[in-house]
């Protein structure tokens, strides 16, 4: 499941600030989108995405310098969650926008492959390969064809801690997987609970595994489990289910294994930030921060930092992203140009200086990320290069990789419960997977 | 049938009816075409609105339930299939037949007694107004109030809290909750407690350093630990806390404090021969001991974790737990409908029973219930219909973990066709929604023949 960060109220002066890089980065990259040529005047391009509230208005700052660039008209509309449900029904009825954002791999094929969407012409993925790595365009591939344009990325493999509770026992941010039990333990010893997990969200726990399941067995295993193309009774599901067997003891999750079934996602952040927190680190990917900012009085930064997700093994394997991709429902000439510029660093600075977001591009300057926490998973995001898979669970068919109370969510929820059935686990998965994976 | 051939005559609405009515009295028989057409022009519009609103969508829910998710290729009853191997429409189906057999004879039950009584109270009014307001709330509101009354967290869900105050107060909760011994591999843990592998003589000196707490949530009483130098014919010991920052582990510095109060037992041959408590620096001293070999266990009782209520929205309890909140939501209507089922009853049937002598339960038995049979059985009918289709309380109580254990038709409905991450499936859902409306139409029907009868 993806979530996006909330961009912090954005400062008035973000938007001058973006234009003036825009301006700058242009001139290197010499694309003819950057010119304000205005050559689209009263062309109208309608935009659908997730972003609500702050984050809309922080996109919208994106969309107003291509507004002045080009001359042409775009309308952001918000629909929630819900997006891919409203974007069915307005296909469904003839009436799709010109572009929307989309969150999940699963999604982009699901429209890919009903026709709706229009793969990206020449052009636009030569500006795509130019400024990003080509592990990004590959997520948004289908049947061969490009049809996504990456535009923010979020980092997922990062565990987030309360600077407090590690200070008070003078604990440090753990390097290696080993490291990170022995804290645990040592928090558990000390009565503080080490971690708080909101596995009343699916996706939460869907995270959990994907993250050990990455490094126990590599890139390529996690890519053919992705596409089913071995199954989750293969050993090496195993061995990332003994490890998160090894970590789901009560002692060490808030409110125990059962307690933290009954926990949703901002919740669990809140337990560990909160002026009494009840445990000391969360896992989950850019995105705590909306939480720790909206419910708690903590500071990102200073009462709430970041460790990269702890090592299992000796070598470091790959970092797992999410982000929304933009696709196009139309091929004119205004609605690819505006795909285009979506792929150019003149959008991603903008969009990273509102400071809720990371962004794929390699040439988007470090220091237009407003802090040092999008700095460091910025850095390990690039630092990764093609080693970055995209979730797991949003290249699954959406009925077994996100839907509430069924497929992978349950059955991993079912583990948590029941810690010790690894093969039963297993079993489920693999039946669960076989429906879903066929009948989609 | 009829409504339909009123409904073809009916299609020129308005204007177009009236005249077309107009030119047909004049050719032919004034009577019967005049009011025919009156029909039309009176069933003309509803009849339009049912068609256009119910009837289109029922036929083409049916239709759209025999092609596949894109709703591009006919796929047959393949997608009936799938609903019906599905594990989840099982637990929907099972969860829906506990609804129905429970939750509407419960509420009507209840309406019944609410509504007897409140005729024979004072303030019967503001009585019956208050029982009524969960109806003011949408089921969704309700839903969340709910969910909160529910939660797990004893500091958040008055359930749970009303459990813990209750328990707390017949059974204490022990001092030292989720404390164990460090290092574990010295000390064995059965449900007796925590029992040492090795074994003391008196005068040796038993360590038990102890872990799992803050030391800022010791009793206030409890002093730094002191070393405890051995003693002839004595078996002592100390336990204490082994936190502190930058201390080595299982030694006695840095201020680490004792714990008071622990029960401490010396146990020779499994069976348990003296029993001592620690004092406030962790302390304890079996002083009287026979010459011989003692394990020494601490009783699991002062480690106990605290009582956290029930798991109201685990698995086992959610449906139950649903169906609370719908009985209180739904208790005022079922009362209010009865009451007014009571009030049209003859009270000289009630006095007569009273002259005769009966009893007030002979009369509510006997008279007032036979009495109230219709009202009470539109009641539980019309409430039947309400339980098939629940699905706000459904989708807003129980959180993911047990959304499945607590799933009913109409939810699985909405979740197959639109919930999932892409728009969902929209052939299955259908299927779904056709099995929902079969499920529904017995108690539909049942109701319909009853009014018709009623006439």
């Amino acid at each position: 499941m993806n979530r996006k960060g909330l961009g912090i109220a954005a400062a008035l002066s973000a938007f001058a600030m973006g234009v003036a890089g825009c301006g700058g980065s242009s001139s290197s990259s010499g694309g003819s989108s950057s010119a304000p040529t205005q050559d689209l005047k009263g062309q109208t391009i309608q935009v659908a995405g997730v972003w609500s509230g702050d984050e809309q208005k922080d996109f919208e700052q994106v969309l107003a310098v291509f507004e002045k660039q080009t001359g042409a008209t775009v309308q952001f509309t918000s629909a929630g969650d819900q997006l891919p449900t409203v974007l069915q029904t307005k296909i469904a009825g003839k009436n799709p926008p010109n572009i929307a954002f989309l969150a999940q791999p699963g999604s982009i094929a699901q429209f890919a492959k009903e026709g709706a969407l229009k793969p990206l012409p020449a052009d636009v993925l030569s500006t795509v390969n130019q400024y990003q790595s080509p592990a990004w365009s590959k997520f948004g591939t289908v049947n061969g064809k490009v049809y996504g344009v990456w535009f923010d990325a979020s980092d997922k493999s990062v565990v987030w801690y309360n600077t407090k509770a590690f200070d008070s026992l003078g604990a440090q941010p753990p390097k290696t997987w080993n490291d990170f039990v022995t804290l645990s333990g040592q928090l558990a010893d000390a009565g503080v609970t080490p971690m708080s997990i909101g596995a009343g969200d699916g996706w939460v726990l869907t995270d959990w595994f994907e993250q050990i399941y990455l490094q126990t067995a590599g890139v390529d295993n996690y890519n053919k489990l992705g596409a089913h193309q071995i199954p989750w009774t293969d050993p090496t599901v195993t061995k990332a289910l003994q490890m998160l067997q090894q970590y789901f003891q009560d002692r060490y999750l808030a409110g125990g294994r059962q307690g933290a079934l009954q926990t949703d996602f901002p919740t669990s952040v809140v337990n560990a930030f909160e002026d009494t927190p009840k445990a000391a680190m969360v896992y989950e990917g850019d995105f705590v921060a909306t939480s720790i900012q909206s419910s708690t009085k903590a500071q990102v930064g200073t009462d709430a930092k970041i460790f990269p997700f702890p090592q299992i093994g000796s070598t470091k394997a790959g970092v797992e992203t999410g982000g929304d991709a933009a696709v196009a429902f139309t091929d004119d000439k205004a609605t690819m140009e505006l795909m285009k510029f979506l792929a150019t660093p003149a959008a991603g600075e903008v969009f990273a200086k509102t400071g809720g977001f990371l962004s794929p591009d390699k040439s988007v300057p470090l220091s237009s990320y407003p802090n040092d926490i999008q700095k460091t998973m910025e850095q390990q995001l690039q630092s990764a290069g093609n080693d970055i898979v995209f979730d797991m669970s949003d290249q699954a068919p959406p009925s077994f990789g996100a839907t509430k109370g069924s497929g992978e969510w349950k059955d991993l929820e079912d583990f948590l419960a029941n810690p010790t059935d690894i093969t039963g686990a297993e079993q489920k998965l693999e039946a669960d997977a076989v429906k879903d994976y066929t009948s989609s | 049938m009829t409504t339909v051939v009123a409904k073809e005559g009916g299609r020129p609405s308005g204007e177009g009816a009236a005249t077309g009515g107009w030119k047909h009295r004049r050719r032919s028989d004034r009577q019967s075409g005049s009011s025919k057409w009156l029909v039309a022009l009176y069933l003309g519009p509803a009849v339009l609105l049912l068609a256009v609103y119910i009837g289109y969508p029922v036929v083409y829910s049916v239709v759209r339930s025999l092609f596949d998710a894109g709703g591009g290729s006919f796929v047959g009853i393949s997608n009936y299939k799938a609903v019906f191997t599905d594990p989840n429409t099982r637990i929907a189906l099972r969860n829906n037949l506990i609804w129905v057999l429970v939750a509407p004879a419960f509420v009507t039950g209840l309406g019944l007694i609410f509504a007897v009584l409140t005729e024979r109270i004072r303030w019967a009014v503001a009585f019956r107004m208050v029982l009524f307001m969960p109806m003011a709330i949408s089921l969704f509101a309700s839903g969340i109030i709910f969910r909160l009354v529910y939660q797990q967290d004893p500091g958040l869900g008055l359930a749970n809290a009303v459990a813990v105050s209750v328990h707390d107060t017949f059974v204490p909760s022990s001092p030292y909750p989720g404390v164990s011994p460090r290092p574990l591999d010295d000390m064995t843990s059965t449900s007796d407690g925590y029992t040492t592998t090795a074994v003391f003589a008196p005068g040796s000196v038993v360590q038990l350093p102890m872990v799992g707490m803050t030391p800022d949530k010791l009793p206030s009483q409890a002093v730094p630990a002191t070393p405890v130098q051995a003693t002839a014919n004595q078996l002592s010991g100390v336990v204490w806390l082994d936190i502190a920052l930058g201390s080595k582990v299982g030694q006695l510095d840095h201020g680490k404090k004792g714990l008071p109060g622990i029960t401490v037992q010396a146990i020779r041959d499994g069976t348990v021969v003296a029993t001592v408590t620690t004092g406030d620096d962790g302390t304890f001293a079996f002083p009287d001991l026979a010459a011989s070999d003692y394990r020494i266990r601490l009783p699991a009782g002062d480690f106990a974790p605290p009582f956290r209520g029930l798991t109201w929205l685990g698995p086992t309890l959610i449906t139950p737990v649903i169906i609370s909140a719908w009985v209180w939501i739904t208790t005022g209507f079922a009362m209010t409908f009865i009451a007014a089922g009571l009030a049209a009853i003859p009270r000289d049937a009630l006095e007569a029973a009273r002259v005769d002598g009966a009893t007030e339960w002979q009369v509510f038995r006997r008279v007032t219930v036979p009495l109230l049979g219709p009202v009470l059985l539109v009641v539980l009918v019309t409430l039947i219909i309400n339980v098939l289709k629940i699905f706000d309380l459904v989708l807003v109580i129980p959180p993911g973990s047990t959304q499945a254990d607590a799933n009913v038709l109409a939810f699985q409905m909405w979740q197959v066709a639109f919930g999932s991450g892409s728009g969902g499936n929209l052939g299955q859902g259908s299927a779904i929604s056709v099995l929902l409306f079969l499920v529904v139409m017995p108690a539909m029907l049942f109701n319909i023949r009853r009014f018709r009868r009623e006439r």
